[in-house]
């Protein structure tokens, strides 16, 4: 094979996105961007109410307004239950949910869709519908979800279940146990036990693209979308039930994305368009507003988290209990294996702990609805994780991060957290390959000046003292035996290529790192390789751009593809040449004997295939399942200064040193790493959606909602350590997602060692700091002292 | 009501409500590069020039702008012929969406007119009102500095 001889040419190089320069010419089209040839407008009205019955639902009004031309509500849309989650099918998320419904779940849930000639007319006919409620108690409290006497979302019937803990009666939308060895015997060998919990709110993805989609009929009469996805098979399966329209009538294409975070993988626009546009035979148009991406959309799932940690007199852990509580909102899409990931992608990081026990609870609130979103749950396992550790390395007098290298799993060795905990279901054992976690955390330390800072309490200017802090993460790449990637590919007769892959570029630069892998093989300039990815009619099946799957999963099946086109492009040259296949090795652009040191050419090759002999046209394809899920790793510094009189914390610094085996494209690995820092110190300082006391999002707009823009953000410094990974392509693992799980808690540790103000509740105020720094004597004494407590909430290992 | 809008150096007689926003007209009239990203002057997807001066155009009325420059990304470069600003965002790797690039070049372009030669401070600045999620602003800042090393270099 070809990839045997010389080193790597185009993996590992910095090159530009194939897409970059038409973006930022604003050549390239986004989804709204398109023209559509008269299309209907539609608009959504929206449950006032965060839980009620609708009685009466009159349209007759808004019917007659000129311009209208349908209105869709629960009166005239079938009842079909699904999911909107956008993950493989089977999906494990509950089938709670219909298009339109007569019972409402939050303040946001769709009532009715009016379709009419301009956006300003379907907008004037919401106000005309006349619409009844019953409003009922809501579920505001995720704590009480489960009391007796509280208001229930969903049961009897009207749900789907999939084959886990799921009971719609108790308001339970998932349930995750497991447990090793024997935690009351660890925690009482424990001399020291920090027991604590912990709190993040619901958070919004913030693509700067608000979700839209479009639909038309084409040529021949069959479904065309165009949509903001992540998850174009997905969107095509799930439209499919619910329009009842075959597969194969509905084509899905993914323009190019403004970005999706999780936030696109869901599909809640896609089966409005598709009715409207197939019910009508006219193209529809619907484009989200900045407000509606925010009540209507999804969330990160809000979350407490009660953990219990034990350590000997050494520092060693003894026990390791942590439970989780997801806040579902309305409905359960992704809670089952968002809560599977809060211990999955955490517990196995530390995997000399002996006895462990993981119990997580995801519930029903009517509250919006919470799903996928970068980390996956690992962001809210880490935030309590990293502040646990921080607090028994200081117990044990130990520096976090020789600690942190004490602890952490190595090549070679495993954790039966792999094999226990999948998604939503049993995962897969696998052995840790590459690893280089320990020397993140010595360059890292280096670079923010650990040694210098640490502890010091370094006072800079009058009321302002310095500190820093740690929190090391990993996450996975793909999702094992679930994920599939397929990738297909043909040589045009000048010796270019064309790549179609279902692989979904949502701006992350897959377009450009999947051709770079392909580039490798064939030894071309990723300028002769066009790359065609995500239309459901041209490419082949992809899962989608998620669970950190991309360069990895869809990096082999194009690593594969690309092989096989090598392997004719071989045969043809020795048929040409005259010679044995194995004299003949891959250069630049051609093929040489190694034996008569001839060569002949891409092109050559190409055009003798296409018109003059033995003519084939060479092409190939590929599909790939990845078997394990590689971790990367990433160790995560923050430096802070917090200003004692007002409890006002500014990040200076912030270091991410990360292994995700070899970057196929180092600048838009490191672009992974400090567009999910950023939006990760965001989190940590500023974000959640604040509510009313009847469940109203108070803050659904950028002014209220604030995130970070580039004054606020700091120096942020990104190490990339490359490993050979031997499961992936050219050594790759995943860099999408790990690194947003570091912040919140690497700022809370560096808080901590500032001021010993702990802070376990996000987002991290001036307010809540100050507070803690009136009341520092007082929260010493109870975070030393609690280590007796039991809580009750603890589950039996 | 209807008028003339000059668009990238372009005459084009157009009609409109008085109330409409010069984001909508110029989305309708074809120019998609003006992207709306909030619609009420908090994310800087949807900025335009404006006799040279740099505006939300969610936060204009139409009306307003009849007669006077108006200048979109597509009025500093092409894809055959881009502005060194874009191709300084395209060789340091601030473009990933690319959703929010458009108004980074023009705030980007703003800054360089009264700045040639702008401190990083001054680069965060004049970015303050441009929202990007993708890239956390650090390849975005280098991309800044390049473009007006370069530009201060060729004049």
């Amino acid at each position: 094979m070809a990839e045997k001889h010389g080193q790597r040419t185009h993996v590992g190089r910095s090159l530009t996105k194939n897409d970059s320069l038409a973006l930022a010419t604003a050549q390239e089209r986004f989804t709204a961007d398109y023209p559509l040839d008269n299309p209907l407008h539609c608009a959504i009205l929206y449950s006032p109410h965060a839980h009620a019955e609708i009685t009466s639902l009159d349209t007759e009004e808004a019917q007659v307004l000129p311009g209208v031309v349908d209105i869709l509500s629960y009166k005239n849309v079938p009842r079909i239950l699904h999911t909107s989650a956008g993950q493989g099918y089977p999906e494990p998320s509950p089938y709670d949910a219909v298009l339109f419904d007569n019972r409402l779940r939050y303040v946001g849930d769709r009532v009715a869709l009016v379709a009419a000639e301009t956006v300003d007319i379907a907008r004037e006919a919401l106000q005309k519908i006349r619409v009844e409620y019953n409003v009922l108690e809501p579920l505001l409290d995720r704590r009480r979800a489960m009391d007796d006497g509280v208001p229930r979302l969903h049961g009897g019937e009207d749900h789907v279940k999939i084959p886990v803990a799921y009971e719609p009666e108790k308001n339970l939308a998932a349930e995750v146990q497991i447990a090793f060895g024997d935690l009351d015997e660890g925690f009482s060998q424990a001399e020291f036990i920090e027991e604590q919990d912990y709190s993040l709110p619901a958070a919004s993805h913030c693509a700067m693209e608000p979700h839209a989609a479009l639909a038309y009929i084409d040529e021949r009469g069959r479904l065309v979308i165009v949509s903001t996805t992540q998850v174009p098979f997905h969107a095509r399966r799930i439209v499919s039930k619910l329009i009842e329209l075959p597969l194969h009538w509905i084509r899905v294409i993914k323009p190019r994305i403004g970005g999706g975070f999780g936030g696109k993988q869901e599909v809640i626009l896609e089966p409005l368009v598709g009715l409207v546009a197939w019910g009508n035979q006219r193209p529809a148009r619907l484009v989200l507003s900045r407000r509606e991406v925010f009540v209507s959309t999804r969330t990160r799932h809000a979350a407490d988290l009660h953990m219990k940690i034990g350590a000997a007199k050494d520092g060693s852990i003894t026990g390791l209990q942590m439970d989780c509580l997801l806040d579902a909102g309305g409905y359960a899409t992704h809670s089952l294996t968002v809560l599977s990931n809060v211990g999955a992608k955490v517990l196995p990081l530390f995997n000399k702990i002996e006895n462990i026990s993981f119990h997580g609870r995801s519930v029903y609130t009517n509250l919006p609805v919470s799903g996928a979103y970068r980390g996956y749950g690992a962001t809210q396992g880490y935030f309590a994780f990293n502040q646990q550790i921080d607090a028994v390395a200081r117990w044990a007098a130990q520096d976090m991060v020789e600690f942190c290298k004490r602890w952490h799993i190595r090549e070679g060795e495993t954790s039966g957290v792999f094999k226990a905990l999948g998604e939503g279901k049993e995962g897969v054992s696998q052995v840790v390959h590459s690893c280089a976690l320990s020397q993140c955390l010595d360059r890292g330390a280096r670079a923010i000046e650990w040694k210098k800072k640490r502890g010091k309490q370094i006072r800079v200017g009058e009321d302002k003292v310095k500190g820093v802090g740690l929190a090391v993460a990993m996450q996975g790449s793909g999702i094992p035996l679930i994920d599939m990637a397929a990738a297909s590919m043909k040589m045009n007769e000048n010796g270019s290529f064309n790549l179609h892959i279902g692989a979904t570029d949502i701006g992350t630069g897959s377009d450009t790192v999947l051709a770079q892998i392909a580039a490798e093989v064939l030894k071309v300039p990723i300028e002769k390789i066009v790359v065609l990815s995500s239309d459901t009619d041209l490419t082949p099946f992809d899962v989608g751009a998620y669970a950190s799957s991309t360069t990895y999963v869809s990096g082999q099946a194009v690593k594969a593809c690309a092989g096989k086109i090598a392997d004719q492009i071989l045969e043809t040259a020795a048929a040409l040449l005259e010679t044995k296949q194995e004299n003949l090795v891959i250069e630049s652009e051609s093929v040489r004997d190694l034996k008569t040191k001839q060569t002949i050419s891409y092109e050559e090759i190409a055009t003798s295939a296409t018109y003059n002999r033995d003519q084939y046209q060479i092409q190939a394809q590929a599909s790939y399942t990845c078997e394990e899920s590689p971790p990367p790793f990433i160790a995560q510094f923050a430096e802070v200064d917090v200003d004692t009189k007002t409890g006002r914390i500014e990040v200076v610094r912030f270091v991410s040193a990360a292994d995700c085996g070899q970057p196929i494209n180092p600048v838009l690995a490191e672009g992974q790493i400090e567009g999910a820092v950023v939006n990760g110190i965001s989190y940590a300082l500023w974000e959640e959606y604040r509510y009313d006391a009847d469940g109203r999002m108070t803050n659904p707009r950028f002014w209220d909602y604030k995130i970070f823009t580039a004054r606020d953000t700091p120096e942020i410094q990104t190490i990339l350590i490359p490993t050979e990974e031997p499961s992936g392509p050219f050594g790759a693992k995943s860099i999408g997602e790990v690194a947003i799980n570091g912040p919140a808690p690497a700022i809370a540790n560096a808080i901590y060692d500032a001021v010993g103000v702990r802070i376990r509740d996000l987002p991290i105020t001036p307010e809540k700091v100050w507070r803690g720094l009136c009341n520092i004597e007082h929260t010493e004494a109870s975070a030393s002292g609690s280590g007796e407590a039991e809580t009750g909430r603890a589950s039996s290992p | 009501m209807t008028g003339s809008l000059h668009i990238n150096g372009t005459e084009l007689q157009t009609s409109f409500r008085g109330n409409e926003l010069l984001l909508d007209v110029l989305r309708n009239l074809g120019c998609t590069e003006v992207k709306e990203g909030c619609r009420e002057g908090a994310c800087g997807s949807c900025l335009v020039l404006l006799d040279g001066v740099l505006v939300n155009s969610c936060q204009v009325l139409a009306a307003s702008a009849l007669g006077r420059e108006i200048t979109t990304v597509k009025g500093l470069g092409s894809f055959h012929e881009p502005h060194p600003i874009q191709e300084a965002f395209v060789e340091t790797g601030a473009v990933q969406c690319g959703f929010c690039t458009p108004g980074m070049v023009l705030a980007t372009f703003a800054l360089l007119k009264k700045n040639p030669k702008p401190e990083e401070a001054e680069i965060r600045h004049a970015l303050d009102g441009n929202l990007c999620r993708c890239t956390g602003y650090v390849k975005i800042i280098e991309a800044v500095k390049m473009a007006a090393e370069r530009m201060a270099r060729h004049g």
